[in-house]
């Protein structure tokens, strides 16, 4: 057990271990063109306690549709694993954008998800 | 304490102890906060301006022995309590945008392009349960985020700009920059102009009233008396 | 009986059309939505950490209000504030201990114990399907691709229908006169807020959505997100710099679809 696996399952409530890397989540994320890391790797990183998952560019793109833990086997919910990545540095006090570069003038609840996702 | 009263013999002046940034003084009951910390040997060389509640100078953060709340106030306005314990707050350091109101609009996305750290309330409701003045801080906070400068500009109106939200707030939000902001929008570009206050000015300027200026620019103090005296007043409205 | 409803900030904003056209569609069939009177954001998207309660006080404060206002049910037409609410009354119900702690941070409300529920219009809509049809006077005449994002179907125990096939909107379309192009991408999410610090995601997912929708022979998209309308219609001009050969396709709210085929006029 290493301190970023205990960590994210105690953040997320999931059990890693489950996971049998099947690919399911990976080839049903809509933002999978966009990540470095697959999110069955992300898993795969986290549970060997390589912290270079933290700033990837993976966590930060997903965009929390779920749709890699509704078709999980295991129901293993990787998007409460990507949240819980993505608060290891956000608890820290360090904002992964800066609002004020953020686009003007988009619709409210793009502002405000984007500040509860990227911001601490 | 004793005093001498006037009918001479002792009369007690009833004293409570407070704790001012941890060490203990007794003060007479009955003094505001400031009038305490003076009392006790103070000066204020920062943290004070008015006097009167209306500044926001003196923000003041306290708890009461044996209670775990946190209250924030008002120096010259508060009561001492016995088992007060006082830190003053002269400076809220504060994060102001830069704008222009000649060249900015008034739209429902105004606020939160200037202050985006608005997106970020969680609606914890500590501004308003800080806010000495007891306005709806997080109703006007989410009034603005909801591009309502109207509302926002009309709950934010008695703001003293103290600074005590801003420091309670978990999101980091400077609440009373973006009051500010929403009150001069709502002034320059929302609220509905004094048509006859706009007419009046252009026939000043046109020089409708040019030639009475005149006449009465020589006229003498006594004249000018008589005139005042005789004017047109409006009858009270019931 | 009257019907909360929560509109969401968003819906005062971007998507005025999406509030106006319901309003008026579901006065046509009978029912009012009764806006709370007072409401906060709802702080979307849920927070998925075990132990982060402070996320989730705003939507419980908004559904206080709710049940201040004596509503039972409480209307959220915004998909991502409909997840919200609806995940976070789920908490309120099953979760004692992280609504004991959030009551009596909360010590300024009464208590909340998770009796409102919280619906989406097309729950509504899925129960008067008989009166819509009654109530059309011009049916539509187009091939719809219902959209639905992703925050209407996920997760399971939010979905308004069935999460990899659902067919709700496509029956209201159907009611209305119109007909139903079914295209796969139909639950995909569009990239969601990703649109405000990582553009290129949500282009190359409008232009995947919308080509897909537009090879299965639809003319129009219709959906109920302001986000996905938002992510599909405005940023069409950004994929046509990407994709020259990009044709785009209209994007509606279904609302809008329904005061169109009740033929009631646009105001102002």
């Amino acid at each position: 057990m290493n301190w970023l696996l205990s960590k994210v399952e105690e953040l997320s409530g999931e059990n890693l271990y489950a996971c049998y890397q099947c690919g399911k989540c990976s080839a049903g994320c809509p933002m999978v063109e966009e990540m470095d890391l697959l999110p069955n790797q992300v898993i795969l990183l986290v549970k060997l306690g390589d912290e270079s998952v933290v700033e990837a560019k993976s966590p930060w793109v997903c965009a929390q549709c779920y749709q890699c833990g509704v078709r999980c086997p295991r129901e293993v919910d990787i998007a409460k694993i990507m949240e819980a990545i993505r608060l290891i540095k956000l608890r820290k006090n360090i904002d992964h954008i800066k609002l004020e570069n953020i686009e003007k003038n988009l619709p409210q609840i793009a502002i405000v998800s984007a500040s509860r996702k990227y911001t601490g | 304490m004793a005093r001498k009263s006037k009918k001479g013999g002792k009369q007690k002046m009833e004293m409570v102890r407070i704790y001012i940034m941890g060490k203990e003084y007794k003060v007479p009951a009955g003094l505001t906060i400031m009038k305490a910390m003076e009392y006790a040997g103070y000066r204020y060389i920062r943290g004070a301006g008015c006097r009167a509640g209306f500044c926001g100078a003196c923000a003041t953060v306290y708890r009461k022995e044996g209670d775990y709340k946190l209250h924030a106030d008002l120096a010259c306005q508060t009561t001492v309590e016995d088992g007060m314990w006082l830190v003053q707050l002269p400076f809220t350091p504060a994060n102001k945008a830069i704008y222009d109101m000649d060249k900015i609009k008034a739209d429902d996305k105004t606020l939160v392009n200037f202050y985006p750290e608005i997106a970020r309330c969680v609606s914890c409701n500590t501004c308003t349960k800080a806010c000495p003045q007891e306005l709806d801080v997080m109703d006007y906070i989410q009034a603005s985020l909801r591009g309502d400068i109207a509302k926002a500009a009309e709950l934010s109106f008695d703001c003293i700009q103290c600074g005590l939200c801003a420091m309670r707030c978990p999101a980091e939000i400077a609440h009373y920059h973006v009051a500010q902001l929403a009150r001069r929008l709502y002034g320059k570009y929302v609220a509905p102009k004094a048509r006859h206050l706009e007419e009046r000015v252009k026939e000043i300027e046109e020089g409708k009233f040019d030639e009475e200026m005149k006449k009465m620019m020589k006229m003498s103090v006594t004249q000018l008396r008589k005139l005042y005296n005789a004017r047109d007043i409006e009858p009270e409205e019931d | 009986m009257d019907m909360g409803y929560y509109p969401g900030c968003t819906l005062k904003t971007n998507a005025k059309v999406f509030e106006d056209s319901l309003l008026k569609a579901f006065e046509k069939i009978g029912i009012k939505l009764k806006e709370l009177n007072k409401w906060y954001c709802c702080g979307t998207v849920y927070s998925l950490a075990t132990d982060n309660l402070m996320y989730r006080l705003a939507a419980i404060r908004n559904l206080i209000r709710a049940k201040e206002g004596g509503y039972e049910k409480l209307v959220a037409p915004c998909s991502i504030c409909y997840n919200t609410l609806k995940q976070a009354n789920l908490m309120a119900k099953s979760d004692e201990e992280a609504m004991s702690k959030i009551n009596a941070f909360m010590d300024e409300e009464p208590d909340y114990d998770g009796s409102v529920s919280v619906i989406h219009p097309l729950e509504v809509i899925e129960a008067k399907l008989q009166e819509i049809k009654a109530a059309v006077k011009k049916p539509l005449g187009k091939k719809y691709a219902a959209y639905y994002g992703c925050l209407l179907l996920r997760p399971k125990e939010i979905a308004i229908d069935e999460y990899e096939n659902p067919s709700i909107m496509e029956r209201l379309i159907e009611a209305l006169g119109g007909s139903v192009v079914n295209f796969p991408l139909k639950n995909e999410c569009c990239g969601s807020y990703n649109v405000a610090s990582n553009k290129e995601a949500v282009v190359d997912a409008n232009y995947r959505i919308i080509t897909n929708a537009r090879r299965n022979g639809a003319d129009a998209i219709v959906t109920s997100c302001p986000l996905c309308h938002f992510n599909l219609k405005e940023m069409q001009k950004e994929v046509k710099k990407v994709h020259p050969e990009f044709a785009g396709l209209p994007v509606y709210y279904f609302s809008e679809l329904m005061v169109e085929a009740f033929g009631i006029e646009k105001e102002g």
